[in-house]
């Protein structure tokens, strides 16, 4: 393989593994929230907010750990208070959503403000890549924890969906309202819980954001990650497996634009860094199928009924 | 924001308890309008701290806030729509701004005409070379810095760092002003090092840090062992740079406290001598030149002091071309060809601030990019 080749597919998968993690835990902890029937949009506010508290408490404590657990304790506070705002009688999920994506930025950017300029302790990746000599390599297999502990959380959670009883009560809960009352399960508690620990999932995405890769605090941080996660889940169909592939390929065409360029191939720059976009339209045309995905979607989503 | 609305706030109190206090003692309302002859609005479009663009400005904001008799008020991430003309309103309206200094491009038309217009009174500089004198208010103007100089520096020291012959340059969006930073970069680096080439990638907006640091991260694994940008805030591109063990040019600001090991040095704009100049000029009852463009001839632009990244070479390379900037000795040394026709597209030499280098829209040979 020439050199070029070389350079772009290690850098694709550098990209895979480096940008994937936040649309990982953004994406398998609003397939949690879906399948109980609801839609947090606000999940690109909560991701800014994790980021900025993440980089904020890392700065103040010393522990970039400790920042990634705070984070997730801000996502959960933002993901309870759509689950209850929307436990209240004819509230729309999806407008609570948009208000909540607005809240939790400008609540990351009014606290995040004296944070931009200090620098603070960063997570640590562990280098995978020490059998090769290629430097490219190595650096590309430079990987985050977070990055497994994402794997791990949705391995789990798609075995939790098909083999636990908590599973069923989710899953219950998102096909039918009334099936799940007529069991004797509270569908408010259920959506409430679901909605706060896609939300946690969503502010450790956000650490990844600050404190590992692009590893700094900016206002413009995100640039719209959250709400493409949110939309990752639709086209991985409410399966948290598929959700990590999809984040995977997300992110590897996400690489795809710099890295041509990089080795010299610069014409259609705008079309190659579009290439997720494109790949993910191409691959929802070439998969969709009326039937499978009626299956597939939880049946209380405001969007299936 | 917040802290804007409470200075704000605190100003028209102080106002009403000024009035109260003005039956009682006219003595110290006299002392209090001699106090600030003159107040600045500036808007900025980001945030003051960006290490890019807006805080490149605030630095100049801090040392206009010493100059005696002027009061400076500012006003942070203001959109380019309707909010920056009531910003700017409010700033001339409730702080008694006699000079508005807008500092981001969309803010000119329609906003800056138009309140300009509005307010016949007041003076706006806007930092953009937009100012047309057919058509625009004679209380409005443009002010810009030819940044493109600075880099021009960067290049020559760049040259002298690389051993891979192969300089990386991360831009947002082939418009004029950053094609023009590239080739200066270029052309710096081929003076004191013909064998060097500059790989130029887009990421097709001004903030996009998760797809700024895969574009250092790409040109690292290119082979390229120096980096610089033009992107509306550097620190992502300085920082991945740093982590990646290559050295890294900066731009519109001082970016090198993030790179403690591979910094050489940076572009940046010194908008606090048109700042202090405006000042001065409004104090001597002078009218503002509506339209002012310059480079290191005028002290518009400066280069980052060193950082660890510069040799003494590259320190001595780099001081000769400030010295070579200051007295006007050209970049541009035509005949030039752009890098994908081979086609002569500089015909011959022109000054630095030539109005034929404005309309620029190619990249020249010994830069490896397409601005399509």
């Amino acid at each position: 393989m020439n050199a070029g080749v070389v350079t772009v597919l290690i850098a694709m998968l550098g990209g895979a593994i480096r940008v994937s993690t936040p649309f990982m835990f953004v994406a398998v902890g609003e397939c949690l929230t879906e399948k109980s029937g609801r839609v947090n949009l606000g999940l690109e506010g909560t991701l800014v907010l994790g980021a900025m508290v993440a980089y904020a408490i890392s700065y103040h404590t010393g522990s970039p750990w400790a920042g990634v657990l705070a984070a997730g304790i801000a996502g959960s506070a933002l993901g309870a208070m759509h689950g209850s705002i929307c436990s209240l009688p004819r509230v729309n999920d999806v407008a609570v959503g948009i208000a909540m994506m607005l809240f939790g930025t400008g609540v990351a950017f009014f606290f995040g403000k004296p944070y931009i300029q200090p620098t603070a302790p960063r997570l640590t990746s562990i280098p995978f890549g020490g059998f090769s000599d290629d430097l490219n390599l190595r650096s590309a297999l430079d990987i985050n924890p977070l990055f497994f502990v994402g794997i791990a959380v949705a391995v789990i959670m798609a075995w939790a969906f098909a083999n636990t009883r908590w599973g069923l009560i989710v899953r219950t809960v998102g096909d039918s309202a009334p099936a799940a009352r007529a069991m004797g399960i509270s569908v408010d508690l259920v959506r409430f819980l679901s909605t706060t620990v896609g939300g946690f999932l969503a502010g450790v995405g956000g650490a990844f954001l600050s404190l590992s890769y692009p590893g700094s605090w900016n206002q413009g941080l995100s640039s719209g990650q959250g709400l493409m996660a949110v939309a990752l889940v639709i086209f991985a169909r409410w399966s948290p497996l598929r959700c990590v592939l999809a984040a995977l390929l997300f992110g590897a065409a996400g690489a795809l634009g710099p890295a041509l360029q990089s080795v010299g191939v610069t014409q259609g720059y705008y079309f190659f860094n579009a290439a997720p976009y494109i790949l993910t339209l191409a691959l929802m045309i070439a998969s969709s199928s009326a039937t499978r995905s009626a299956r597939d979607m939880p049946g209380e989503l405001s969007m299936a009924k | 924001m917040s802290a804007t609305g409470f200075s704000r706030r605190t100003l028209l109190k102080s106002a009403a308890l000024g009035a109260a206090g003005a039956a009682l003692d006219l003595g110290a309302m006299g002392r209090a309008f001699a106090a600030a002859d003159l107040t600045v609005g500036i808007v900025y479009v980001g945030a003051r701290d960006d290490f890019g663009w807006n805080q490149a400005h605030a630095v100049a904001a801090e040392a206009l806030k010493l100059v005696p008799g002027v009061k400076v008020v500012e006003e942070e991430n203001v959109p380019e729509t309707d909010a920056c003309a009531k910003t700017m309103e409010s700033m001339i309206n409730l702080d008694g701004a006699g000079l508005i200094l807008a500092t981001s491009f969309g803010y000119y038309t329609p906003f800056v005409v138009d309140m300009a217009k509005k307010y016949p009174d007041v003076q706006f500089r806007h930092a953009a070379p937009l100012w047309n004198k057919d058509k625009d208010p004679k209380n409005a103007g443009s002010y810009f810095g030819y940044l493109n100089q600075a880099h021009y520096v960067d290049g020559v020291a760049a040259g002298l760092s690389t051993t891979s012959n192969k300089l990386g340059f991360v831009a947002a969006k082939p418009i004029s002003s950053v094609l023009s930073n590239i080739n200066s970069f270029m052309l710096g680096a081929r003076k004191t090092n013909p064998k060097a080439i500059v790989q130029v990638i887009f990421t097709g907006d001004w903030s996009l840090p998760v797809r700024e640091a895969e574009s250092a991260n790409a040109l690292v694994d290119a082979g390229c062992d120096v980096i610089t940008c033009h992107v509306d805030s550097p620190k992502v591109v300085i920082e991945t740079a740093e982590k990646r063990g290559v050295k890294s040019c900066g731009h519109n600001a001082s970016q090198a406290p993030l790179a403690p090991k591979g910094f050489i040095t940076g572009a940046e704009y010194k908008w606090a001598t048109i700042y202090k100049g405006y000042a001065a000029d409004i104090a001597a009852g002078n009218p503002l030149p509506n339209f002012l463009i310059g480079g290191y001839e005028s002290d518009f632009v400066q280069n980052t002091p060193f950082g660890a990244g510069a040799t003494e070479a590259a320190k001595a390379a780099a001081n000769g071309a400030i010295a070579d900037m200051k007295n006007k000795v050209p970049i541009y040394v035509g005949p030039l060809k752009d890098n994908k026709t081979g086609k002569v597209v500089i015909d011959k030499t022109y000054g630095n601030l030539d109005p034929y280098l404005d309309n620029m829209n190619y990249l020249l040979e010994g830069v490896v990019g397409s601005i399509t």
